[in-house]
Formats: structure tokens, C-alpha cells, sequence
């Protein structure tokens, strides 16, 4: 197991970022947090916290890399199927006669949640009138959500899934294998807008008629999903989605009286 | 009581019906939240929990990230997630790495609950195939908690229990009913 690290060292870093950065990492969770710390300073090989929190502050370029470092970019396609069945069986119904659906994908991460989504649009015959908006603050993820290359290994978990989800047809139908890596097709993307967007700073100015902001909210505090979720109740339509993780809540949230629970179990939310 | 304040279970292929065990000779109203570290099916979501509940006498429920921990109450660790153990008395989710091939990991949620609960806590370690949970107890042994794993003979499969008394000195390995009446007793 990783070295064990002093919650002092991490205010100090927390504060020296704040300083010379401007960007608050007090309201993160701590012990995620903490483990990527950890990782940071075993991957780039540093004695100790003192020179980690050293070479932030004098290294901007390195405070950069430490920022992507930072966040966990785990995803998968169509993770939680059941979600993702629940979508297209209930929330596109609701939708499916705006003249066009806008969404925003709010942590996008690699891009496998905006395909799943081109996917399922696309089989009920709606890609045409949507407008997606996908966004992160990693642009590392971003470049690979635009590639659309993942490892082969992975697709089988994610076959798994769109099976799951009971998707129309089989999910090579929309990707080219060579070798070691399977290419998305890109076709899925013309509707698709990518950007760098930070949710805690950031201001969003469009309405969306659903928002997906899936399992990056487990990374902050209380205090920090409320401020949140509170930006998103001013940027949903009247009658939108909030889609989050399926063991996220907005049940502590200030802003949960400006929705109702849509699906309890799949932890969709629609706006008053 | 005892000054005991929360207790930590990890295991793995074959500890759910020691884990049913545990829970329906636990009294209702334990004292003490109850984390629930355990391998699961990938990606099946649902059944584990409503299993766990049947036999058991207090409410076992897979937590929300940020839920305030409470008493009397087993958490377990859901599907696809590691489970913390955070500051402020909540739990918190997250989706990082596999840790061992695992996630949810053992070794994680005994080392986030031992740093919040050190001397506090109780750790058990039961039946499993991999060695997951083996540096959790060791870390937790070092913070001061109360560790004990399943005697390797009784258990179903043994590599689990091993690993975790490979490393580190636990300060017991009992058996099944040992362990149910151990942790009924810290309660008294
Ligand atoms: C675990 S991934 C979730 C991906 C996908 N939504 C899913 O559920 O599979 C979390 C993502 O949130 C992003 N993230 C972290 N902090 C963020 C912030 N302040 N603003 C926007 N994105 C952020 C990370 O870069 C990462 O890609």
C-alpha cells in the first residue's frame, strides 16, 4: 500500500494551490483525494509531500499535468445498463417531440458515455434533432473522447453492457477493430460539441434538457455537490433531467426542492 | 460496552454465508456501524444487499456517497464502487482503479475506516481467493485495531485468512461461531 500522508502536508498543498493558482482543492474528499496524492508522488517518484507541494508551486507546466493527475477518469460504455435502459424507455418518450434535445455530458471523461449516448439516440431515432455537449476539465480525456480509440480489452465489458441495455443491434456495429485497439465511429460524433469546462469554477450559459453528471460528484464535499447541483437546477429547461451516478444523491442538496425524483433507482431527477 | 466504535468485514468467494451468519447473531440496535467490504459479481447490481438482509437482524443497506454513518446499520460496499470511510462520520464512494482485480477493494475500506477509527475499530478478515484485505488489516493493526481473522482451516476457502495473517500478527483467529460470539460480546 501507498505511503501514508499527513492531512497537514495536504492543507499545505490545498493552500499553496489556492495561493499561487487560485484553484480550491479544499472542498475534494479527502480520502480519494489523499489515495491520488499518494499515486502522484509514487508515479513521479518524490521523497515526500514538502517536495510534491515545492514543485507545484514553482512549476506550472507540472501543477498543470498534477491537475489531470488528480481527477480518476475511470468510465465505461453504457455503465449501469439499467440507467441507460431507463433513459431510453422513459426519458426520450418526454423528449422525443422537442424540435431538438439538447445535452450536456459534464464530466464526459474518455468519451465512452457520449458514444453510449450517440448510440442510444440513434436507435430510437433521435441523434438527428440532438444537440450534445460534452465537457470535462481533463483535455486529455477530452483528445481521447474525440479520437474514440479504446483498448479492445475493454469491450467486452462494455458489449456487456449495451447487451444489458438491451441496445438494437450488436455493439461492434459501431466501432472498426485493428489489433490491440477498436475506432468508434466517427459518424456518432457529428452532433457532438467538446469542450474543456470546469464545473466548480465555470459558468454554463445554455439550457440543457438533460444533464449527465455522473460519478465525479462522489470527488467533492457536500458543501461543493450542493454549489453544484445548485448551477445545474439554473441551467435545465423546465421539465429536464438531472442523470447522476447510481449512488449519488441530491436528497442533502439546497436545490432538491427544484426537482422531482424521476427515478429513484437510476437517480434521475427532473426539473420543476 | 466496550469503547469500541465501529467493526470492518472483508471477505470474499465463499464468506457470504459466514457474512449471514455474523449479521442474524448480531443483536438488533449493535452499537456500531457495521462496514461490509466484500467481492462481489462484476456489474450485477442488485440481489447482494436483499440476500444479506434476509437472515439478518439489522438493516443492511449499500450506502450513498456522503451518507452519514449510523449505528446498528451494515454497509455494504456496493457494486463497482470502493467504499471509504471519510471524515465528518460519512462514507464516501469511489469509482478509482481496481485495486487486487477489486472493486469495491477490502484493503481500502480497512484503511480509510482505520484512519478515522484506530484503536476504535475491530477488523476481521474471512474466507477468500485472493489476498485483498491482507494490507488493510496490516495497516489497521498499525493504527491500533482490534484484528482478527478467520482460522485458514475452517475457512471455505483459506488464502484470504492466510494472507492476512502473513501480514501481520492478529490479535486473534477464531472460528465462525468464535467471531459471531466475539462481536456479540463487544457490545455488552
Ligand atoms: C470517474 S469519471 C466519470 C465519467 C463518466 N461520467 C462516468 O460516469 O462513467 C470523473 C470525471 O470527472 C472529471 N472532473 C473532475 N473534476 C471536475 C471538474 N471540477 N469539472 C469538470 N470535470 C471534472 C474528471 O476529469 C473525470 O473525467
Amino acid at each position: 500500500m501507498e505511503l501514508e500522508i499527513d492531512i497537514i502536508d495536504i492543507r499545505k498543498l490545498v493552500n499553496t494551490i489556492k495561493m499561487v493558482y487560485g484553484f480550491d482543492f479544499g472542498e475534494y474528499a479527502l480520502s480519494s483525494f489523499k489515495r491520488r496524492l499518494a499515486r502522484i508522488i509514487e508515479v513521479y517518484k518524490f521523497d515526500n509531500m514538502a517536495d510534491l507541494i515545492e514543485k507545484v508551486r514553482v512549476d506550472k507546466p507540472f501543477y498543470e499535468l498534477f491537475l489531470k493527475e488528480v481527477t480518476v477518469n475511470t468510465t465505461e460504455m453504457f455503465r449501469d445498463p439499467s440507467m441507460w435502459k431507463k433513459l431510453k424507455e422513459t426519458v426520450f418518450p418526454v423528449v422525443k417531440d422537442y424540435s431538438t434535445i439538447r445535452i450536456w455530458h459534464s464530466a464526459c471523461s474518455t468519451g465512452e458515455e457520449v458514444y453510449s449516448m450517440a448510440i442510444a439516440l440513434k436507435e430510437a431515432g433521435l441523434y438527428e434533432k440532438a444537440r450534445i455537449f460534452a465537457s470535462d476539465i481533463n483535455e486529455d480525456v477530452i483528445a481521447k473522447a474525440l479520437e474514440g480509440k479504446y483498448p479492445a480489452r475493454n469491450m467486452e465489458l462494455n458489449g456487456f453492457n449495451y447487451e444489458k441495455f438491451e441496445g438494437k443491434l450488436k455493439l461492434n456495429h459501431y466501432f472498426k477493430s485493428t489489433g490491440d485497439y477498436v475506432f468508434m465511429d466517427q459518424d456518432l460524433l457529428r452532433n457532438v460539441t467538446f469542450r474543456k469546462f470546469d464545473l466548480v469554477q465555470g459558468d454554463q450559459t445554455m439550457r440543457f434538457d438533460i444533464i449527465l453528471c455522473r460519478n465525479v460528484l462522489i470527488y467533492f464535499n457536500l458543501p461543493l455537490q450542493d454549489q453544484i447541483v445548485g448551477k445545474f437546477a439554473k441551467c435545465t429547461s423546465q421539465g429536464g433531467f438531472l442523470a447522476l451516478g447510481s449512488k449519488e444523491t441530491i436528497a442533502w442538496c439546497k436545490s432538491v426542492d427544484n426537482y422531482n425524483t424521476f427515478s429513484l433507482e437510476e437517480k434521475i431527477y427532473q426539473r420543476k | 460496552m466496550s469503547n469500541y466504535k465501529a467493526v470492518v468485514i472483508g471477505g470474499s468467494a465463499g464468506s457470504f454465508p459466514l457474512v449471514v451468519k455474523i449479521l442474524s447473531s448480531l443483536p438488533k440496535n449493535y452499537p456500531f456501524p457495521v462496514f461490509l467490504a466484500l467481492h462481489r459479481l462484476k456489474h450485477i447490481r442488485n440481489g447482494f444487499v436483499e440476500a444479506l438482509s434476509l437472515k439478518s437482524n439489522i438493516p443492511v443497506i449499500e450506502p450513498h456517497d456522503k451518507e452519514v454513518i449510523k449505528p446498528g446499520i451494515a454497509y455494504l460496499a456496493p457494486s463497482n464502487y470502493h467504499m471509504y470511510v471519510e471524515l465528518g462520520n460519512t462514507i464516501a464512494l469511489s469509482t478509482e482503479d481496481m485495486v487486487k482485480y477489486s472493486r469495491p477493494s477490502i484493503d481500502l475500506t480497512f484503511d480509510t475506516a482505520s484512519y478515522i477509527y484506530k484503536d476504535k475499530m475491530v477488523g476481521v478478515i474471512v474466507s477468500g481467493a485472493n489476498t485483498d484485505g491482507a494490507e488493510g488489516i496490516k495497516r489497521s493493526k498499525e493504527r491500533g485495531a482490534f484484528t482478527i481473522a478467520q482460522n485458514p482451516d475452517e475457512a471455505t476457502i483459506k488464502t484470504m485468512p492466510d494472507a492476512a495473517i502473513k501480514a501481520a500478527e492478529m490479535d486473534k483467529i477464531l472460528s465462525i461461531d468464535e467471531i459471531c460470539k466475539f462481536l456479540v460480546s463487544i457490545a455488552n
